[in-house]
């Protein structure tokens, strides 16, 4: 097999569980946390890269600091999340760029997949699958607590084991993401896919789903614009989930 | 209305501080099964909090002691972030463990029309979505239900207000309430015990002997007006 098939594989499955969890993160106006996360790996994936090993692998210590932090930091300052994330962004790439060599600067910011592997993309698969399970397992809990802690208190819920649960699914799927749309896009992979699913669905089944195919479709059109056109997977990527979002706009209701 | 003696929830020096300040203080309170007790205070003095510490989300001192296994049915006042996504009725009742296939069902005990059930949450109206949460609280059978602020009913020719529904639910399933408002005619036609609260409790008992105009004095402040409601 050529890194062709193991690109677009690792791509359909990051893609489809970046959209499947972030149909959950859009509840809670949590998707742009992706993004100030994806920001704060770069100095992992500079590491990587200079280093020679798995992107996601360095992005992955990154990212759940990032989380413990947020976590943490929301818990004991109740600081809104917006500012905790600028905080964290900015730090993330001030780092990276102390001892990043300019010239991997482009496969660490907007993602590298031509060369992916075998090992690597066996890891991508695997963790996505897990998310996947995780999220369908936990995802009427995720959803109401989501919702209102309140009700999920009500119905017996350990609210915060599952927002524990919750936060490490995100850095697990930034983690992945990285290694297609690079630190600086992320967000861009569990945001878009449910909101244009958002704008076409009745019901959560159609969103999730949605969000879902949305996620695996983009991905898959990236990879192969990519072959075609030579420009990186990364930005094609989230073009093409931008470019559904467009199409399903007048579709979208008023509430 | 027979209330069993066992209490059901018994808080005892409850006391709730939230970024520093001092929210609810040196609050005791024992509700027993079949009682309603409703909560009347001004805004800000501390309603909402009380609920969220009786559920367990918000960290307290002093104790709060629900009898073994009870279980509890909570409607919020209001649920900002459930737009967000897209819920059918039918979604929404799924996330509720033991609430059973019968949505239809659960929808006309509350006196909505079964087909709503198919219905995006986010169409609903303010009335409606209310009731879907009542009928969501009910869902799961349960023996006390938390009401945060049901809002006022107004008659629309024929259909239950809120309040009639309440005292119907308790009639008919001897339910436990407690229902946080701020207004009297709630206090009054629905409440076998009335807690006055501005971050402590101002006065505690009956309706009819707790609510003198001047327990209504120290609960409001001396500015505001109002006249004694009258049982004929």
């Amino acid at each position: 097999m050529d890194s062709s098939l193991f690109s677009l594989a690792s791509g359909t499955f990051i893609g489809g569980a970046a959209g499947y969890l972030g149909s959950l993160m859009l509840s809670r106006r949590m998707a742009l946390v992706a993004g100030p996360l994806g920001h704060l790996t770069l100095p992992g994936i500079a590491l990587a890269l200079v280093w020679g090993f798995d992107v996601s692998l360095g992005a992955f210590p990154f990212v759940i600091l990032g989380v413990v932090l947020i976590w943490l930091l929301e818990m004991k300052t109740r600081l809104p999340m917006e500012a905790l994330t600028a905080l964290v962004f900015a730090s993330g790439v001030a780092i990276a760029f102390l001892f990043l060599p300019i010239g991997q600067a482009e496969g660490a910011l907007v993602g590298d997949i031509s060369k992916a592997g075998l090992p690597d993309t066996v890891l991508s698969v695997a963790a996505s699958l897990a998310i996947m399970v995780a999220v369908r397992r936990a995802y009427p809990k995720l959803v109401l607590g989501n919702i209102s802690e309140e009700l999920a208190a009500a119905e017996g819920i350990d609210v915060r084991r599952y927002d524990l649960l919750y936060l490490f699914l995100i850095a697990v799927i930034v983690a992945l993401g990285v290694k297609i749309v690079g630190g600086l896009l992320t967000a861009a992979l569990v945001a878009i896919p449910p909101s244009a699913a958002r704008n076409v669905s009745r019901n959560i089944r159609q969103y999730t789903l949605g969000a879902t195919a949305i996620g695996v479709t983009s991905a898959v059109a990236g990879i192969v614009l990519f072959r075609l056109t030579g420009f990186p997977a990364g930005p094609l990527i989230v073009l093409v989930s931008a470019a559904i979002f467009l199409l399903t706009l007048p579709f979208a209701r008023r509430r | 209305m027979a209330h069993d003696d066992e209490p059901v929830l018994q808080v005892s020096d409850l006391e709730v501080t939230l970024e520093g300040r001092v929210v609810l203080t040196d609050l005791s309170f024992t509700v027993r099964r079949g009682e309603i007790l409703t909560i009347l205070g001004p805004n800000g003095a501390g309603k909402t909090v009380l609920l969220r510490a009786l559920l367990g989300t918000v960290p307290h001192q002093g104790t709060i002691t629900w009898k073994k296994g009870t279980r509890i049915g909570y409607v919020p006042q209001r649920l900002p972030y459930i737009r967000n996504i897209p819920l059918s009725v039918a979604d929404f009742f799924a996330l509720k463990k033991g609430a059973g296939p019968d949505v239809g069902g659960m929808l006309r005990t509350v006196g909505l029309g079964a087909e709503l059930s198919k219905n995006r949450i986010g169409d609903l109206s303010s009335g409606q979505f209310q009731r879907v949460l009542i009928a969501w609280a009910l869902a799961g059978d349960p023996e006390v239900l938390l009401f945060d602020e049901p809002t006022t009913g107004v008659d629309i020719g024929g259909e239950e207000t809120v309040y009639a529904l309440l005292a119907r639910l308790h009639r008919e399933r001897n339910l436990t309430m407690l229902i946080v408002t701020h207004d009297l005619a709630v206090v009054h036609r629905l409440s076998s015990t009335v807690l006055c609260l501005n971050r402590q409790p101002i006065c505690q008992g009956p309706p009819i002997s707790t609510l003198t105009p001047e327990n209504l004095r120290r609960l409001y402040g001396p500015e505001v007006k109002f006249y004694e409601h009258r049982h004929p």
